[in-house]
């Protein structure tokens, strides 16, 4: 099985134990997308991060990777109007929300995301 | 003899079954979906002796695992792994309704 | 696309078998399909949705704690069996608050949960297109 920090993940590059998660792990995803979560100053750095640690926030409460438009939802309640749409989460994670934000976050891939 | 039930009445007739053969002498745990016949419900007479003489246990974790810890029938005695193993050591036999 | 009405039937405790954590499952799933879905729980499915449910002794995901995001799924009716809960010596207390936000109320959080007679559920299901049981 592929391993990124020494912890096992899927073929598609999800973490297979939640508890494995750790900021290096994130980081090291995020290079083999070519998005850097791992320099402050890097364009975007805080605003994925935020997403990422409300993905994480998510699964502790409800045991889910929430579904893309229930993730919409609950970024705009918690971070802010104008960042609940698909169009600003796009622009943090170009391959997904769902998909690539909850990957980076350690989360399974989304119950009912193909 | 120690008998084990791993099935709600409301589903299955484990427990009737068990209790139409049990002995004098043997004892009933309950674990997994047989916790559910710990808790205080309208089958609860089916136990309410034998509970009396001491001899019902259920097993924690499945009772916590329902949410039924505050919803035990009278007499119930929890026990956790260890007082399985305990259980099975003392009372010998073991037999398990499924 | 035109909606159906899904309804999924939820006859099984938690944990003995796999059933509900299957049914939760397929609501999360077809929730993605945006039909009309209600869920009715009855028999030892009633014991699903109890509040204070702790999983940690026997090593199983607690997914109780999923019901609590149906609300952001759009799924709100959840219909609970009165005979199937008295029969087990439970009230609506011992069930836990599910709520959703009601959109067209100014996102008023709403119970989600109702306790219905076998006769009210046997209307309820006459209305649907489809029936899950689980």
């Amino acid at each position: 099985m592929a391993q990124i920090c020494g912890a096992d993940v899927d073929e598609e590059g999800f973490l297979v134990n939640l508890k494995d998660w750790t900021r290096e792990i994130a980081i090291e995803m995020g290079k083999s997308d070519e998005i850097d979560l791992e320099n402050e100053e890097a364009e975007l750095y805080s605003e994925r991060w935020e997403v990422l640690n409300l993905l994480r926030d998510y699964f502790e409460e409800y045991q889910i990777a929430p579904a893309v438009r229930v993730l919409t939802k609950a970024v705009g309640k918690k971070l802010g109007k104008d960042k609940g749409n698909s169009k600003y989460l796009y622009t943090l994670f170009p391959y997904g929300p769902g998909k690539q934000g909850c990957k980076f976050a350690g989360l399974p891939k989304p119950t009912g995301c193909i | 003899m120690l008998h084990t039930v791993n099935k709600s009445s409301f589903e299955r007739n484990s427990l009737q079954t068990c209790l139409n053969t049990i002995d004098d002498s043997s004892v009933i745990l309950f674990i997994e979906d047989g916790v559910i016949n710990a808790a205080n419900n309208t089958k609860s007479s089916m136990i309410a002796d034998l509970a009396t003489q001491g001899r019902v246990f259920a097993l924690q974790g499945d009772v916590e695992a329902r949410g039924i810890s505050s919803k035990l029938a009278d007499n119930i005695k929890l026990v956790d792994y260890a007082g399985f193993v305990d259980l099975v050591v003392k009372h010998g036999t073991a037999v398990s309704w499924v | 696309m035109a909606t159906k009405k899904f309804m999924y039937l939820n006859r099984r405790s938690s944990f003995g078998t796999v059933y509900a954590i299957e049914s939760l499952e397929v609501v999360l799933i077809a929730a993605a399909f945006e039909q009309d879905v209600s869920l009715a729980f009855m028999d030892d499915g009633v014991y699903q949705i109890v509040e204070g449910q702790n999983s940690d002794g026997i090593g199983m995901k607690n997914f109780s704690k999923t019901f609590h995001a149906l609300g952001d799924y759009d799924i709100n009716k959840l219909y609970v069996s009165k005979e199937s809960l008295e029969e087990r010596g439970l009230t609506e207390s011992d069930l836990m608050p599910l709520v959703y936000e009601d959109e067209d109320d100014d996102w008023a959080e709403k119970p989600s949960i109702k306790i219905v007679t076998n006769d009210e559920l046997t209307a309820i299901m006459s209305e649907q297109d489809v029936c899950l049981s689980f």
